[in-house]
């Protein structure tokens, strides 16, 4: 501990109420589902919250359950959980590919995907795959519970439409339609352990002649917050996926793309690497729906 | 005020008081005297300071100490059976899987969590498995050698 700092209360609530009474009683009170954001931010004297809220001891936050509706995450379930459900990685290879592409093995045993929307990163790996899967965020709060589509709940970088008092405590994904399947592709200079100069999720519903029905393209670190492409979901509706189609699709992302100059890339760069992503995973997505019924 | 942490470190209780903001891997060398576990970055990116809680390799540098009260925690002085070196810390020794040795714990303790989960790995999931495990000294060959020797010893024994 640094001499003279104010000690930092823990707390492991045991119940969402429990958890939204203390976050709303003690505004500077932090969650604490993973840590692989928070506590490099607290160590780096960037955060200096008065308490952790550790939210790992309530069950509804860690638990992942499956029915015939679809996949409910619990918020602080981590990200090796999810990778080794079996269904998720036969219903959302392309989430399982995200969650798989987070950090290392450590930190997949530490991270969650809840912290992973909630850090509001733009180039956060798992948001676009939940973006294209129809992820609802489940938001408790003082005056109860709402429900937010992931698209529209990070608002810039590091910010979302959490209120104070407000909590995610699930991401709920619908079960996909039959042949219907995903994918998700980052670009990174390395082979691993590196955060995303650009990255896409497709997914798409193919019919039995293999005309794709129905289509959803994100795009990640090439803009404030992750993005729903609906211009490059409809370039491939209608289409067999041929060329012209993915071709389309992939201009249709790197216009929507408002990226900037960083260490990692150039806008130019990016706007381009985001359209071949977003073209490749169409392909492979497209590959694994023909093989789901 | 400190808080009051019961825990289990390498299947014995223990217990110990810790602040709220302290890390494991501070009450584990400061306060337990377990200094096996090393401190690389303190930024979850080097690995050094690997252990299982409940069975998950974690960096202990990302979890609170408070957070291990009625939890199950490995660290590297629970993998030998009294003298006898677990199969890893043995083919690490006659490999040379390491030089000044501050990475070895937490690859040890990563590579038994890969063996635990995959008894077969191949050299690419080997690779992929210890990303997060930096070396400084051995370009990670010798390492990588070392825990596909052991998986090999260990099936070969599991077969006899």
């Amino acid at each position: 501990m640094i001499p003279g700092m104010a000690a930092i209360r823990y707390e492991a609530p045991a119940t969402v109420a429990d958890a939204v009474n203390l976050i709303q009683a003690d505004p500077a009170a932090r969650i604490l589902a993973g840590g692989t954001d928070l506590l490099v931010q607290f160590r780096a004297g960037v955060r200096q919250p008065t308490a952790f809220v550790d939210v790992k001891r309530i069950p509804d936050l860690v638990d992942i359950a499956m029915d015939a509706g679809g996949l409910r995450l619990g918020a602080a379930a981590c990200a090796a959980a999810i990778g080794e459900q079996a269904h998720v990685r036969r219903l959302w290879p392309g989430l399982a590919e995200a969650v798989h592409l987070i950090g290392s093995t450590q930190i997949q045993g530490r991270g969650t995907v809840g912290g992973n929307v909630c850090n509001a990163s733009p180039a956060a790996d798992t948001t676009c795959a939940l973006i294209v899967n129809r992820a609802m965020c489940l938001i408790a709060g003082p005056s109860g519970e709402r429900r937010v589509p992931v698209e529209s709940f990070v608002t810039g970088p590091g910010r979302t439409v959490l209120a104070p008092g407000e909590l995610l405590v699930a991401l709920w994904i619908p079960r996909p339609a039959p042949r219907t399947a995903d994918a998700y592709l980052r670009l990174i200079p390395r082979s691993e352990m590196d955060i995303a100069v650009a990255g896409a999720a497709v997914s798409v519903t193919l019919d039995p002649a293999g005309t794709c029905t129905a289509a959803r393209v994100a795009i990640g670190a090439v803009a404030p917050t992750a993005l729903l492409v609906p211009a490059a979901a409809r370039a491939l509706v209608g289409t067999t996926l041929d060329e012209s189609a993915l071709r389309a699709a992939a201009d249709a992302a790197g216009a929507a793309a408002r990226p900037i100059d960083d260490k990692r890339g150039t806008a130019a760069y990016r706007r381009t690497v985001v359209g071949v992503l977003t073209r490749r995973a169409a392909k492979i997505a497209a590959a694994r729906a023909e093989n789901r019924r | 005020m400190k808080l009051h942490i019961n825990t289990t470190i390498n299947g014995e209780p223990a217990e110990f008081l810790c602040d709220g903001h302290e890390t494991l891997v501070s009450a584990l060398r400061n306060t337990l005297g377990l200094t096996g576990t090393k401190e690389g970055c303190s930024t979850g990116d080097c690995g050094a300071c690997s252990v299982l809680l409940d069975g998950r390799l974690v960096p202990s540098c990302l979890v609170l100490a408070p957070e291990a009260h009625g939890r199950s925690i490995t660290t590297i002085e629970g993998i030998a059976s009294g003298d006898t070196l677990h199969p890893l810390q043995r083919v690490f020794l006659e490999d040379a899987a390491l030089q000044c040795g501050v990475c070895t714990p937490g690859f040890i303790i990563a590579a038994k969590a890969l063996l635990d989960a995959n008894p077969n790995p191949t050299e690419a999931q080997a690779r992929f498995w210890l990303a997060g495990n930096l070396c400084r000294c051995t370009g990670y060959d010798k390492i990588i050698r070392a825990v596909l020797d052991t998986a090999a010893t260990m099936n070969e024994a599991a077969a006899v």
